[in-house]
């Protein structure tokens, strides 16, 4: 097995059109578990740690530029305002240790459906921007999962940069697991409220063989409220309402029976954190003064 | 391949490490520092807990390679780096106590790490470490050296946490004996001390008295000279050492 340390962004880009086969390290949090159980031996590992790039971050007009290495205690602590839904999400992750290592590149490289950032990343909408010695592009995060631990990286290409929408309204995220610690999602749902462009999104965690969102239900949520000037009202939501979109997030599910959960289950704990997160979210909207964002600091897992 | 860095503030190196080897396994196997324990191997634990440059991680999910040239502490110099950590915290007037012996690197007497308890193996304990025995938080010992590095950074960076503060630094550190009241306890314990040890420095710093005062924790005489919590020092829901407790 060979070890390969670039030590700045170009190098790493340049050792990985050398290797195309090397597998990126930073947080470890994945894959050495693999190795430590003997599932995978990779021929080489591609060690992140010391491009300090990854480990960046910058808040812009619209967005976060948010390093792939930036761990996520450090957006527990330091992006609460600009990506409560995420800063939740990344809460749940794990333990503190993991927390301390781990980052939102790592958990799109490894493209679990399990990831915990998944849902907050498609709920308040996102880009990963992706390079190679050929060049940038920025995948849009809908497209980004394309199976079971897959995604559309190529083999010369490395995860350097996720760019989140700042939050412009209330953000939410849970997860359904045994315990509040260490824990892999049975299910996790995600719902952000855009009042800016007066729409909703939603991501589903675990519950499908990728990260979703449940674009039927955001579709009738976002109408409903279109329709009944609620945006502007601020006035409660009819129940009937708030039933429905979470049927349809339930809808949104193609889960499988596994360890952790069955089918039947995550469906409907998908649909139940749907619908509290719904109340939660318009709940906050209503209450804030008509400037969208206010700090989310509970209401995780 | 040969890994250089910094364990316990002594540069070491490793040869013939296997690029796919964790840091747990250079660690216990060729540093001879087995403190460290593998359990999981998948992070899920957290008794190989040490801090990387500062932050505690699961060594076992650290790849040899990743920490040339770094900073590790394991929970075998967590003695020294608390010593180090209270003269910076203290300054000079801790120096009173006396610089200790530097041959051996052992603990002034009467310094609060100093260990003199019948519980201890006669070497140098970190105020948290003496919290664990003191507070009954041991049992089969397993998860305790993980737990030990865990919450002695919490109190450096939280010197007065809350409950529900100790439960999330300590929430990924399982342990299958205890049931965590003890060691939730022992972190009490050791915050209690801290903060009444910073709040009243002693300038003398040559008797137990003037850190734990007459007849607190550290008066010789019996269970008691384990640090048995008298009532100033007990903190909140803490209601001592049992007999047969460990």
């Amino acid at each position: 097995m060979d070890f390969l340390r670039p030590v700045g962004w170009e190098d790493a880009l340049a050792a990985k059109a050398e290797h195309p086969e090397a597998v990126p390290i930073a947080g470890g949090t994945d894959i050495m578990v693999e190795i430590n159980f003997d599932q995978r031996r990779p021929r080489c590992l591609l060690d992140l740690n010391r491009v300090s790039e990854l480990y960046e971050w910058s808040v812009g007009p619209e967005s976060v530029a948010l390093g792939a290495s930036v761990p996520y205690a450090h957006v527990m602590a330091h992006l609460r305002t600009e990506l409560p839904g995420l800063a939740l999400a990344s809460h749940t992750v794990a333990s503190p240790q993991i927390r301390n290592r781990g980052g939102v590149g790592g958990n799109l490289g490894t493209a679990s459906p399990a990831g915990d950032a998944h849902p907050a990343l498609l709920a308040a909408g996102a880009e990963v921007e992706v390079e190679s010695v050929r060049g940038s592009r920025r995948i849009p995060i809908d497209a980004f999962y394309t199976g079971v631990k897959r995604n559309a990286l190529e083999a010369d290409e490395l995860i350097k940069t996720v760019h989140i929408q700042k939050a412009d309204g209330p953000q939410q995220f849970s997860k359904v697991g045994t315990r509040n610690a260490m824990v892999i999602a049975v299910c996790a749902f995600g719902l952000a409220l855009h009042p800016t462009t007066r729409t909703v999104r939603t991501g589903i965690g675990s519950a499908a063989p990728t990260p979703v969102r449940a674009k039927d239900a955001e579709t009738f949520l976002t109408a409903v409220l279109d329709e009944g000037g609620f945006w502007e009202s601020r006035q409660p939501l009819p129940p009937s309402a708030a039933r429905q979109f979470a049927a349809l997030a339930a809808g949104a599910c193609d889960p499988i029976d596994d360890v952790r959960g069955t089918a039947g289950y995550r469906r409907h704990a998908v649909g139940v954190m749907a619908r509290r997160q719904l109340a939660w979210t318009w709940e906050r909207y209503r209450a804030d003064d008509g400037r969208g964002t206010r700090r989310t600091a509970e209401g995780a897992a | 391949m040969r890994v250089n860095f910094t364990v316990n503030g002594r540069e070491q190196s490793a040869d013939d490490v296997w690029e796919g080897e964790s840091l747990l396994y250079v660690l216990r196997e060729r540093l001879g520092l087995p403190g460290s324990k593998n359990a999981c191997e998948q992070g899920e634990c957290g008794s190989c807990t040490v801090r990387l440059d500062g932050v505690p991680v699961c060594a076992c999910l650290v790849a040899a390679g990743q920490v040339e040239g770094r900073e590790v502490l394991t929970v075998e110099g967590l003695a020294d780096h608390a010593r180090r950590r209270e003269s910076g915290a203290r300054g000079p007037a801790r120096t009173a106590a006396g610089p200790g012996d530097p041959a051996t690197g052992d603990p002034p007497a009467g310094a609060p790490w100093a260990d003199d308890s019948p519980a201890g193996d006669g070497g140098a304990l970190s105020p948290v470490q003496r919290a664990f025995l003191d507070a009954g938080a041991v049992q089969c010992g397993f998860c305790t050296p993980g737990l030990l590095v865990a919450a002695d950074e919490m109190l450096e960076r939280n010197p007065s946490p809350t409950d529900a503060d100790i439960r999330e630094a300590l929430s990924g550190n399982l342990c299958r004996c205890t049931g965590y009241e003890k060691i939730l306890d022992a972190v009490r314990l050791a915050a209690a001390r801290q903060e009444r040890g910073r709040a009243a420095p002693h300038t003398t710093g040559t008797t137990r008295e003037g850190a734990d005062g007459p007849g607190g924790p550290d008066a010789p005489g019996g269970l008691d000279a384990t640090g048995g919590p008298d009532g100033p020092d007990r903190p909140n829901g803490f209601d001592g050492p049992r007999e047969g407790g460990r």
